[in-house]
């Protein structure tokens, strides 16, 4: 299915809460297509072509809530949807914890989140996309594996008390890892953007080239504390644990890094380095994002951790009127505020340290000091005298993002990176940390 | 690799999404964290599968159209999968939620090259056009292709179908007994003295249809269950926090694994639980277990002895034998995610390399009943077995598809692929893989009096693995200390880390048949975009000789 437009969303929903007989109904829509070719040993291994749409009714009777879901869109089916979402919420207990929804709200002008090149992009163009990061590999005698996809869609919210949300995205993400063909050398590069004009394949996959052939015959340098630089790509999958672990509640009820004795928490207090600012703006023109988030509330401005301190905790409405504050909802596009310098810069200004490209497989360990374990990857390198001079093994390492950026050194420009465990996009400098903890060596290239 | 989401749910779902979605309620976003998006299932609503004699015209209008465009080969997967969650926390439901999705993916050949395409509107005209869109993508996409694709013989089997083999159908349980089950635990556990639990229940039904240009029409009735909670309590004197995970597993059952069995109980240092789970004694236990958590000393780090229940040594064997075995990941398929392996193919050519000491032999199994990977036939319509991975510590064989087979020479797919819906396509996914029980009689009581200086672990908790399975890390629920035979007492902070093939080659001593139990995992996540797949893990009680223990326990500022 086509993307719906504002009023297509509209009327369908209109018609779907026509049909509802409970004291509160909520329904959320959306829906989009995306397409993917994915490659492996230079070449193209499976693609595939996805249209998929989701409409989600929500039916409240008192406290009580009950949800449907549902793929088909006729008269007949919305109605089917309504009566299933009210029969649950007969079924079910009542819910202390049940909020109304939300009325009208005023979110303010729609941010550029989508751009029509990309949702215009043709099966031919991705092919010679694709092709472009194929070329680079046999050029170099590497050997690619990679992904391109690029999306369009659409979402749309209305319930019965007035409120109604539309907005509509497009997105192009790349990801591509060159391997040396003895397999001792690997280099990765992943990009991802709302508009297409800014993906170069081409450049991408030659950095992740360079890397490659850069990383072959590594030396295996003691485990221990290090000064390290970590590329955006790297830094983004440990700060997503911070800023994805600032919830309210868990922090008032005693399990999250950020409690404290006698039942208080770290919120007004300060965590980090007070060079580390993170905020989140919807209108950021490098990330942009939507004004809503899926219960209606307003996406704003919000600075999350300013100079060091924590400045806000995000709510669930249920939680955020039992403490009587606002509910701020939890951020979409996260931005990190950097330094001028460039990678470059860090690198030479650095006596002694490690370069890192990329780091996987992140796990929690304690959620006490919110302690992470995980892996370098992808081009590991050692840093003397401002230059980088020989590849090294990978490390195991253990650490929390709240030690590593009381650690901190200096930031670079920011850039908008992808993490690639969650997915999520980010605005993210490359950061020096010294005594980063690394506990062991991996034998992976 | 195991996908991660909130505290022990781990899915593919993308944290964009999920941060959408949270705002619905976590029980919604835990329904969508499935792999499925669809419409609902009345709740006591038992929905019996759509004729197979329906789905065969459908399947035949797919294979026509894609043979009649130039496909040299074709399958189609009919799918309805049925999800049902309960979701609860302290003396409260949060949600319950159930969806439903039904539709239909189309895999085409032409010009050796792979196509997919798949469709929810199923009517004639929809399905024959989708099955033209596999067959361009896969035209397109041929001049990027180096070597066509070739697959092994696979006989047509006909019109066959296969069904778990469960004694109570889950989706047929009236909401309300479920609730009353969780919330009674939920009981239980406050009562004890816990400070919070969350308490789940996760319910899946595929009822899938595949069908090949090569005569196969196979209709298959899968199902599976997942009970888990997390218990916490915490300190506010200290500002600290313990949690304690159910020592329950996912397993391809009914709702019979939730009735309370004595002869499915093992009685060591306390119960745990082979073919029957009691969640209101986990609880019980598990809350008592909370206490000794927040009061145990810190390990000390250094060389021990590892007693391994199956509760925690399953996932050590799904991230260190079943990844580093799938052979996508070995040619390089997976290198751009999950990552490539070390166990390239020259090792398994040498006929000798030394994956583990004698001890340790591992299968890969998809017939095992009660396992997640159970089932009658693939979903490329290759009828299951199973087969010898690690034979006497030397690495034998892999986990291949049709498309990888030849490379193996091996005369037939050892049938491990597998799609999480219609909507995906299907790939290389790990069978069970499971370790074999020691051929002698051994007890865990016998094995602990034969440790020195040791460790012996429960449940799973944090885990990573490098992207060639070489360098992994893992902690456990509960972490019991053992000093000459004895067992003296609960440490925290206790993480093993090691090398895969020092690690197996370490391996002293395997509990007999009687200690074998299965755990596994809903969500395991592999592709991209990233598919999960279930699957089980069984194993006995086993030892480990010196190994690297750290202790993980940090202070913030």
């Amino acid at each position: 299915m086509a993307i719906l437009t504002e009023e297509q969303a509209r009327a369908l929903l209109t018609k779907a809460l026509s049909y509802s007989k409970a004291e509160q109904c909520e329904v959320n829509l959306s829906g989009g297509d995306s397409s993917n070719i994915r490659y492996a040993r230079n070449s193209v291994s499976t693609s595939g072509g996805i249209s998929r749409n989701s409409l989600v009714v929500s039916s409240a009777f008192g406290k009580k809530l009950g949800t449907a879901t549902i793929n088909e869109f006729d008269d007949a089916s919305l109605e089917k949807a309504v009566r299933r979402s009210e029969e649950l919420a007969q079924l079910a207990p009542e819910n202390p914890e049940f909020m109304p929804f939300l009325g009208p709200q005023n979110y303010g002008a729609p941010t550029p989140t989508f751009v029509q090149s990309t949702a215009d992009i043709t099966p031919k163009q991705r092919a010679d996309m694709v092709q472009q990061s194929l070329q680079v590999a046999k050029d170099s005698k590497l050997t690619a594996a990679g992904f391109l996809e690029s999306s369009a869609g659409f979402s749309a919210i209305m319930n019965s008390k007035g409120l109604f949300a539309y907005n509509t995205a497009t997105d192009i993400n790349f990801s591509v890892t060159m391997r040396t063909a003895d397999g001792k050398g690997s280099g990765y590069a992943t990009k991802a953007f709302n508009d297409v004009g800014k993906m170069d394949t081409l450049a991408f996959s030659k950095v992740a080239a360079r890397k490659a052939s850069g990383s072959v015959n590594t030396k295996a340098l003691e485990p221990g504390k290090y000064t390290v630089i970590l590329e955006p790509a790297a830094g983004i999958v440990l700060l997503e644990q911070l800023y994805g672990g600032l919830d309210a509640r868990s922090a008032d009820e005693g399990r999250s890094f950020l409690s404290k004795a006698g039942g208080k928490t770290r919120w007004g207090e300060k965590l980090v380095d007070e060079r580390v600012n993170i905020y989140s703006d919807p209108a950021n023109p490098e990330l942009p994002t939507s004004r809503w988030n899926g219960d209606g509330r307003v996406q704003e401005k919000i600075s999350w951790i300013e100079k060091g301190v924590v400045k806000n905790l995000f709510y669930s409405r249920y939680w955020a009127q039992k403490k009587g504050v606002k509910a701020t909802p939890g951020p979409d596009g996260i931005i990190m505020e950097g330094g001028t310098q460039s990678l470059e810069d860090l690198v030479k200004g650095t006596e002694k340290g490690i370069l890192v490209t990329r780091l996987w497989y992140i796990r929690p360990v304690d959620p006490q000091t919110l302690l992470y374990t995980g892996l370098t990857r992808d081009g590991t390198f050692y840093i003397e005298n401002g230059q980088i001079k020989f590849p090294v093994k990978n490390f195991r390492f253990n650490e929390s993002p709240v030690i590593m950026l009381n650690n901190l050194e200096a930031l670079g420009k920011t850039e908008r990176t992808v993490s690639g465990e969650s997915g999520q996009n980010a605005l993210i400098p490359p950061m020096k940390i010294r005594d980063f903890t690394f506990s062991s060596l991996s034998d992976a290239v | 690799m195991i996908a991660i989401l909130g505290n022990q749910y781990s899915t593919a779902l993308k944290r964009k999404d999920f941060l959408y979605l949270t705002g619905m309620g976590m029980g919604a976003a835990m329904l969508q964290g499935f792999p499925v998006m669809g419409s609902p299932v009345p709740h006591d609503t038992v929905l019996q599968p759509v004729d197979a004699a329906i789905k065969k015209r459908m399947a035949d209008v797919a294979l026509n159209a894609a043979k009649s465009k130039g496909a040299t080969y074709a399958d189609v997967r009919i799918g309805r999968y049925l999800n049902q969650s309960v979701s609860t926390r302290e003396n409260r439901v949060q949600n319950i939620a159930s969806a439903e999705s039904y539709g239909m993916g189309v895999r085409v050949l032409a010009n050796g090259c792979w196509g997919f395409a798949a469709t929810d509107k199923l009517d004639t005209d929809s399905i024959a056009k989708t099955a033209v869109q596999a067959v361009a993508i896969a035209k397109e996409n041929s001049r990027l292709l180096n070597e066509p694709v070739q697959l092994a013989p696979q006989k047509g089997y006909g019109e066959v179908s296969w069904k778990t083999p469960i004694e109570k159908n889950a989706f047929e349980i009236p909401v309300k007994d479920k609730v009353d089950l969780l919330l009674a635990a939920n009981n239980v556990a406050l009562k004890a003295g816990a400070t919070y639990i969350s308490n789940n229940l996760f319910m899946v039904n595929e009822q899938k249809y595949f069908a090949s240009t090569e005569g196969s029409y196979i209709d298959q009735d899968i199902h599976r269950l997942w009970p888990t909670f997390t218990l916490t309590k915490t300190d506010a004197k200290t500002g600290g926090f313990e949690t304690r995970n159910s020592l329950s597993a996912p397993v391809g059952m009914g709702f019979e694994y939730l009735i309370p069995d004595e002869k499915e109980k093992i009685q060591g240092i306390f119960p745990i639980y082979k073919k029957r789970y009691d969640m209101l004694e986990d609880v019980r236990i598990g809350t008592a277990q909370l206490d000794e958590k927040l009061k145990a000393k810190p390990v000390e780090p250094g060389k021990y002895d590892l007693i391994l229940d199956p509760t925690n040594l399953f996932l050590t064997i799904h991230e260190s034998v079943g990844h580093p075995t799938e052979l996508d990941r070995v040619l390089g398929y997976e290198a751009n995610f999950a990552g490539t392996s070390f166990l390239t193919l020259d090792k398994w050519e040498s006929k000798k390399f030394k994956f583990g000491s004698k001890l340790v032999n591992i299968v890969g199994d998809k017939t095992q009943p009660g396992s997640l990977g159970a089932v009658g036939y693939d979903d490329e319509g290759v009828k299951c077995g199973n087969w010898d991975i690690i034979k006497d510590g030397v690495l034998v064989n892999y986990q291949a598809t049709r498309d990888q087979a030849h490379i193996l020479g091996l005369p037939a797919s050892q049938g491990c692929c597998y799609a999480q819906t219609w909507s995906d396509v299907q790939f290389q996914r790990m069978p069970n893989v499971n370790l074999q029980p020691g051929k002698a009689p051994l007890k865990v009581a016998e094995m602990i009096k034969n440790t020195e200086k040791g460790l012996y672990m429960f449940g799973r908790n944090s885990y990573s693995i490098d992207q060639q399975r070489y360098n992994f890390q893992f902690s456990s629920q509960l972490c019991y200390e053992i000093r000459n035979g004895q067992i003296t007492g609960m440490v925290k902070g206790a993480t093993y880390q090691a090398n895969t093939q020092e690690f197996w080659n370490s391996c002293s001593a395997i509990c007999d048949e009687s200690d074998f139990r299965m755990g596994g995992s809903f969500f395991d996540g592999k592709g991209q975009p990233s598919q999960v797949s279930a699957v089980s893990h069984g194993c006995s009680t086993t030892k480990f000789d010196k190994v690297n223990v750290i202790n993980t326990l940090r202070k913030l500022g």
